[in-house]
């Protein structure tokens, strides 16, 4: 099975079903194939081969989920790029996998237009929003998307793929502050969509709603297994308007909501929730970190009927555990145990498998774990090892847990220093280096700190160069040109110098 | 100072647009332009109701009132409090 036929599958079964509400659109699955294989067949005309990566450089929109089908209609591997991303890490992102085409929309053209000319391998963009034919690059041809679908027939384009090809590549944060691209075939994203359909009871009567971007694996995921079971997805573009996604679930009678702690705080700041009913709503998830007890206590106030899902998972894996709707009163801080089809344990620095109650990595097993990080094997070595049988790789998560003695698992920290912060994992290498570019800079560390709303807030320290005075609009300024918003510091703070080691690094635990 | 330019001031000072703003007009959404995101809101709000003093009620934080410069200016000239005469 290829991740197509999520969509192709549904498209045949139920062609006039409702797939996708966004704003004031409702598109059935019908209307979604076709556009993605008008799209796809535009891609494949314009030079896009089996295994090209295609850039979606999107916000959550019907285009964004078309371009996602549309791309691995076309046999490529799709690269959904955060919509905040910036010039030049959108062009590092584009180098880095070799895009050979991107579609964006007139909106971004500023950004494309400034990354595009550095990106030798693009010679195909597709812009949406536009009528007019706009071009941010002289030298890449590019197609408005109205002018795209009405060019190319809606012919299903040749299945060229196996599952054992990559669907997508995911870019995630490293410790070293650049970014890796995950490598995903179309058998991991079966095979965690499958497990996590499983576990969810995830049917046709669905209704999903996302507010997550689709840079985000739970984002995209949200999408994915909402068409593999034939179900509806209710797409918001982010959460800005928290009373109007509460509207919207319940006027479309939503089953599942999937969010994170940030997510969740921010519903439980709204006051007049009691004019809302959700007697719909059979579940919410939660991932990325643990919701506080009081928290879930308040959450089933206001979604009485809803199970409560608390789940962990990383790109790398997409999902490796969930716990049980029903262990939540007893182990409220439990991620609980493996998905379906999908080991778990905790090892020591030895190798060696860990009992209850002592800290260890975790480690996953399963055909989820993706194949490595795209041309990086260093990396790659270090978090995807050889497992028990030859050949194959599980995921060390560089997490440290404990497990209780009925098995469930329980986060206890990271082995690096990567800020998680609402949902996000950030990288402080990649804050500290744009930092650092600013002149006047002498010396920063960038670390999170405990914040009730956003799971951690980065916090900078600054030590400018002697006599240079630097102001904080000055220094947010700059990282805004440079980072995605959720990598910007929250707190700017200006120190003299930096609490050090007798070797000279920055004792980074000391400032947190 | 009337509420459009307190608006754009509060706007371009506490996000940091580095003029994004002033080139898209001020009937552009914020949320499709990426301008404010879901704490930057919570922020925004805070900002109408000590600066206008006009007391924000949670479903009034919605895309009709909250997303645009244009939209946020009817709300606030709405909501205002009207000052009494020699105040």
């Amino acid at each position: 099975m290829l991740v197509r036929d999520f969509l192709e599958q549904s498209a045949r079964l139920t062609p006039d079903k409702v797939a996708l509400i966004f704003e004031n659109e409702r598109l059935t699955y019908s209307q979604i194939d076709t556009m993605a294989s008008r799209l796809a067949n535009a891609l494949i005309d314009n030079g896009v081969q089996r295994g090209d990566r295609v850039g979606v450089f999107l916000g959550n929109s019907v285009e964004a989920v078309v371009s996602v089908f549309a791309i691995l209609k076309a046999n490529a591997v799709f690269v959904v790029i955060n919509v905040n991303t910036k010039a030049d890490k959108l062009a590092f992102v584009l180098n880095n996998c070799r895009a050979t085409a991107l579609i964006s929309h007139v909106r971004l053209r500023d950004v494309v237009a400034e990354a595009c000319p550095s990106v030798s391998s693009l010679h195909y963009l597709v812009l949406a929003g536009s009528a007019k034919q706009t071009h941010p690059s002289a030298d890449i041809p590019t197609t408005g998307w109205d002018a795209a679908l009405e060019a190319y027939p809606a012919d299903q384009p040749p299945r060229r793929c196996i599952d054992m090809d990559l669907a997508a590549l995911i870019y995630t944060s490293g410790s070293t502050g650049v970014s890796k691209g995950v490598m995903v075939t179309h058998l991991n994203m079966v095979s965690a969509a499958t497990s996590v359909v499983a576990y969810l009871e995830n049917t046709s009567q669905d209704i999903l709603l996302n507010a997550l971007p689709l840079s985000f694996s739970y984002g995209l995921y949200q999408v994915l297994t909402a068409f593999m079971v034939g179900g509806t997805l209710v797409l918001e573009r982010g959460f800005v308007f928290p009373q109007a996604v509460l509207d919207r679930m319940a006027g479309e009678r939503v089953t599942g909501f999937a969010g994170v702690p940030t997510v969740f705080a921010l519903i439980l700041q709204q006051k007049h929730l009691d004019r809302l009913a959700f007697p719909h709503l059979r579940y919410i998830t939660n991932a990325a970190a643990a919701l506080p007890v009081d928290h879930i206590r308040r959450l089933r106030e206001i979604f009485p009927h809803a199970a409560i899902y608390s789940m962990y998972g990383l790109t790398e894996c997409k999902r490796a555990t969930y716990l049980p709707p029903d262990e939540l009163d007893r182990r409220p801080d439990s991620v609980g145990i493996a998905i379906p089809n999908t080991e778990v344990w905790i090892e020591n620095e030895d190798g060696q498998r860990l009992g209850p109650n002592t800290v260890g990595e975790l480690i996953v097993r399963g055909a989820h774990v993706a194949r490595g990080y795209w041309e990086n094997p260093e990396e790659t070595a270090r978090m995807f090892r050889p497992g028990p049988i030859p050949g194959e790789t599980v995921l060390h998560t560089g997490d440290l847990f404990r497990m209780d003695q009925e098995g469930f698992l329980y986060f206890v920290s990271r082995k690096d220093d990567i800020i998680k912060t609402r949902g996000e994992k950030v990288s402080p290498k990649e804050v500290e280096n744009v930092l650092c570019a600013l002149p006047g800079v002498m010396e920063v560390a960038v670390v999170g700190l405990p914040d009730p709303m956003l799971g951690e807030a980065i916090h900078a320290f600054v030590v400018p160069e002697d006599g240079q005075i630097l102001a904080e609009q000055e220094v947010i300024l700059h990282c805004r040109r440079h980072l995605e918003d959720f990598m910007i510091p929250a707190h700017i703070e200006f120190r003299s110098e930096l609490p050090k080691t007798e070797s000279g690094k920055i004792r980074r635990a000391s400032l947190r | 100072m009337d509420a459009r330019t307190e608006i754009h001031q509060f706007l371009e000072e506490y996000f940091v647009l580095d003029g994004k703003l002033a080139s898209l007009g001020d009937d552009a959404s914020f949320l499709e332009n990426g301008i404010i995101d879901s704490t930057g809101m919570l922020e925004l709000v805070l900002f109408v109701e000590e600066h206008f003093g006009v007391e924000v009620e949670d479903d009034e934080v919605l895309p009709s009132n909250f997303d645009s410069v244009n939209r946020l200016n009817a709300y606030v000239t709405r909501k205002q409090p009207v000052p009494s005469i020699g105040s």
